[in-house]
């Protein structure tokens, strides 16, 4: 995350992977589900994020304080 | 804040025309009044303000103080919205009460929305007529929880609320609730529903201030300030002769005028954003520590006899 941009807004992953976000900007962000089925706390800045994508799919997500930055993460 | 100059007529002898319009004057290095006469909007500076600010009342509002925000520019953003209450306090026109359009909170924790509270407490006011709406940063959290045990008494279940005070009608908006992916505030259908039943009994002639914390014209879609809905909400209010419409958010002031209805947003207490797409995205400026306080402001809005709409201020916090 970086000056609200999410990069990449996309990624392909294999099932079982650990997707760790990093934010690099002056406020915090958060890494939550299109459908709030997962969502990080407030992100601070340089913190971090982990979350197990355990089952194959699309997994939208954006940003709860920012909605406009959105991405997706593609599990195989 | 800007320096800007809009046109020129004053009348000299009390700072109102009570004729009917209140013209433009000019922007001046600590503050803009901004005067508002049958959906004309205008402006005069500080020091004319004084004179105009003779209205039958008067309130202010305060934006984004972001209690819990630590970093560049400012690491003490509790002692800047001390000194914005403390502006506020030194008003000469005392206001009735006081309008806080959201962002209380950095990060929703009730310490930071307690922090708010304890200086409204020691105000030189009546700190018992705050009137909130919650940003966005008021409710990622715990969806408002917190925010809505603190500030939402005597609102509609998720925060909404309307008053009238002297004749003029408050209404005041949430727009930070069920945010979407790339989308933008949202007022929602029962909101939406909410409203018309509260505007309908209403006069055209009746002076309506709304206030919500996005703005509620697209002022920005690629940064998402706007509010996706806010033409159903804009649409009910067109009938009316003055709307007055004040937003946070964007921690600047700007104004738009459509038809009667005019658009404010505010300067924050906390810290400065870019203009529209002048920088990659929005978020703090690195302003330098000298030139902070001069980027952070209050608005007093002023209601003048007869004139049927508010004379309007934004001032720095020192």
């Amino acid at each position: 995350m970086e000056n609200f941009n999410i990069v990449p807004a996309t990624i392909t992953v294999a099932a079982g992977t650990t997707v760790v976000w990093t934010n690099h900007d002056d406020v915090e962000h958060t890494v939550t589900a299109s459908d709030n089925s997962f969502s990080s706390p407030a992100i601070q800045t340089d913190g971090q994020f982990a979350y197990t994508f355990s089952t194959p799919g699309t997994y939208s997500y954006f940003c709860a304080i920012h909605p406009f930055m959105t991405a997706k993460v593609i599990v195989q | 804040m800007s320096n800007n100059v809009l046109s020129e007529e004053l009348d000299h002898g009390d700072g109102v025309d009570r004729r009917g319009f209140l013209k433009c004057m000019a922007w001046a290095g600590t503050g803009v009044v901004w005067t508002l006469s049958a959906g004309i909007l205008s402006s005069c500076n500080l020091s004319q303000a004084s004179n105009a600010s003779r209205g039958d009342f008067s309130f202010v509002q305060v934006s984004d103080s972001h209690i819990g925000f630590k970093n560049v520019p400012n690491m003490d953003v509790t002692s800047t919205f001390q000194k914005a209450i403390d502006r506020v306090g030194a008003l000469a026109n005392r206001p009735s009460f006081i309008l806080h359009t959201g962002d209380v909170s950095h990060t929703s924790m009730p310490a930071q929305y307690d922090a708010v509270d304890q200086i409204f407490k020691g105000a030189k006011f009546n700190q018992d007529q705050v009137y909130y709406v919650p940003g966005e940063h008021d409710t990622f959290v715990d969806n408002g929880k917190a925010y809505l045990e603190r500030f939402g008494q005597g609102s509609i279940t998720s925060g909404w609320r309307s008053f009238d005070f002297k004749g003029v009608h408050f209404v005041g908006l949430v727009n930070v609730w069920n945010l979407k992916a790339g989308g933008f505030g949202v007022l929602g259908d029962d909101q939406l529903a909410w409203l018309k039943k509260d505007l309908d009994g209403l006069s055209a002639s009746t002076p309506v201030v709304v206030y919500a914390h996005v703005p509620l014209w697209a002022l920005y879609p690629t940064w998402g300030w706007g509010t996706t809905d806010a033409e159903q909400a804009l649409s009910m209010m067109r009938r009316f002769g003055s709307v007055t419409v004040l937003n946070g958010h964007i921690h600047q002031v700007l104004q738009k005028v459509e038809g009667n209805v005019t658009f404010h947003t505010a300067a924050s207490t906390a810290y400065p954003q870019p203009a529209p797409g002048e920088a990659p995205a929005p978020g703090p400026l690195r302003v330098v520590p000298d030139q902070l306080v001069s980027s952070l402001g209050i608005r007093q809005i002023t209601f003048v006899q007869n004139a049927g709409a508010p004379v309007i201020v934004d001032a720095q916090i020192a």
